[in-house]
């Protein structure tokens, strides 16, 4: 888990009942995301970043045991001087007009043009076929990918020239890439969401891109229905049926199955559809979990009750999950990326939240316990299920 | 030889202990020492001046013998006694947030 004052690890065996905690790691740094390749549990890619210090990208290949910055060993990339380069943490984006429109500017707070600044990675998705091969969501937003593990990066410029750059805008969050989604069955097709943006898919590997965001009504921007500058919080698929995925917009909780060509509203009888994280159940692809929050201007859940709700219809119709959850006197609010789900029998929810509490369920969300209460605010939660 | 102080995060970085020395290159200046500091600690590049524009970023200062050079030209000779060795170079982080 990621938290602003550094990452932990949680450790159980399959039952699930009892946690061993270590931590913190990189202690006192912000750590926006950790994960580990699909492919290779023991490389993990963690998001280190700081106000002072500016981005780091940390890899671990013996499953976080031990964790070095990749390519500044003195046996990685050397310059002709023959010194690491030591670029793994550069994030420049990409103006060269050889590789797509090289966008400098976009929309700002005031309706003015601003420039492209890189601030941190929001988001490290590791490809589902090579260990080596990772995709960073960065702020301001732009996807970035490594193809040596982590020791350079290079920008998928198509995505910022895409002729609808200039619209974008941050949202008070910043302008974030944080959702990075590959098609299983078809690895050049990429889901990515931008807040304030939108969502955008790419068929092609990431040389070209689209806004995917018809059907998406957000009534804080002057056209409601535009192209672009829809906040959307998170997105969520299930690999078995990769054209189907779930949406928790800045308001609203959607669907789309055709990849994002058209989407339809499954808030339903939600008692709210603000709301951050959203996720999918391991084993049942129309079985979804959103974490209802009061409002944007009041990011607490309803009446003080920390509650999950659950779809077992793909949306519409919901249900409250709230044994061993606070249903009382309870402010906290969980974010983007504090949502996970691991593949055991039942399968298991986890989520934190900015209080620093870490809850589970190891049976799909009808039950939940802290395993933790007193961390840093949560920032991010993945999972890793190990045999 | 240089004596460079980090600020605690960039020690933990570098896995360093205490003060670095450095041998720098002629004349000294802010840019000499940082030229030094990032080829002997590659983890260090970015942390301290941006990657892409080599400027310092905001939230770091220079101090050296009392006074903060933060402002002053990156390539301007720094006093005497931190050529010499006698005096330290310190990268400070700044004195905010929590």
């Amino acid at each position: 888990m990621g938290t602003r004052k550094g990452a932990f690890i949680l450790t159980s065996d399959g039952a699930r009942k009892r946690w061993k905690v270590s931590g913190p790691h990189f202690a006192g740094w912000e750590i926006y995301h950790i994960k580990g390749s699909p492919v290779n549990p023991d490389r993990v890619y963690a998001s280190q970043t700081s106000a002072w210090f500016g981005q780091i990208i940390q890899r671990s290949d013996n499953g976080g045991k031990t964790w070095n910055p990749p390519g500044t060993k003195p046996e990685d990339l050397m310059t002709p001087e023959g010194t690491p380069k030591g670029e793994s943490n550069m994030f420049a984006y990409d103006a060269s007009p050889e590789t797509g429109k090289p966008l400098t500017t976009h929309q700002w707070y005031d309706g003015t043009q601003h420039p492209w600044e890189f601030k941190r990675v929001w988001h490290l998705e590791p490809s589902l076929d090579n260990p080596d091969h990772v995709y960073a969501g960065v702020e301001d937003a732009a996807l970035f990918e490594s193809k040596d593990g982590g020791k350079s990066w290079d920008e998928l410029a198509g995505l910022r020239g895409s002729d609808t750059g200039p619209k974008w805008q941050p949202g008070a969050g910043g302008m974030c890439l944080h959702t990075i989604l590959i098609d299983p069955g078809n690895p050049k097709r990429i889901s990515i969401a931008i807040s304030a943006a939108g969502a955008f898919r790419t068929d092609d590997g990431g040389k070209s891109w689209k806004p995917i965001n018809r059907g998406l009504h957000s009534q804080f921007i002057p056209d409601p229905t535009a192209e672009v500058g829809h906040c959307v919080h998170r997105m969520a698929l299930h690999p078995s049926r990769p054209n189907t995925l779930f949406m928790q917009k800045h308001w609203d909780v959607m669907r789309t199955d055709d990849a994002g060509d058209s989407w339809k509203e499954v808030s339903g009888n939600l008692p709210t559809d603000f709301g951050f994280p959203i996720d999918v159940h391991a084993h049942e692809p129309e079985t979804i979990y959103v974490v209802p929050i009061k409002s944007d201007s009041e990011h607490y859940p309803l009446k003080g009750r920390l509650r999950v709700y659950r779809s077992r219809t793909g949306g519409n119709d919901w249900e409250a999950l709230t044994k061993g959850l606070p249903q009382r006197n309870c402010y906290v609010n969980v974010l983007r990326d504090a949502m996970s789900v691991d593949s055991l029998e039942p399968c298991g929810v986890y989520f934190g939240t900015t209080g620093g509490q870490v809850y589970a369920s190891a049976d799909a969300g009808d039950n939940w316990k802290p395993i933790v209460r007193d961390l840093p605010a949560v920032l991010s939660v993945e999972v890793q299920t190990l045999s | 030889m240089i004596r460079v102080v980090l600020p605690p995060h960039l020690r933990t970085l570098a896995r360093v202990n205490g003060e670095l020395e450095l041998e720098v290159n002629t004349p000294v200046s802010q840019r000499s020492v940082l030229d030094a500091l990032e080829a002997q600690y590659p983890m260090l590049r970015g942390t301290v001046r941006d990657h892409i524009t080599n400027l310092r970023r905001p939230m770091v200062r220079f101090f050296a013998c009392g006074e903060d050079l933060s402002h002053e030209s990156p390539d301007a000779q720094l006093p005497e006694a931190i050529a010499t060795g006698s005096e330290p170079f310190l990268i400070i982080g700044a004195i905010a947030g929590g």
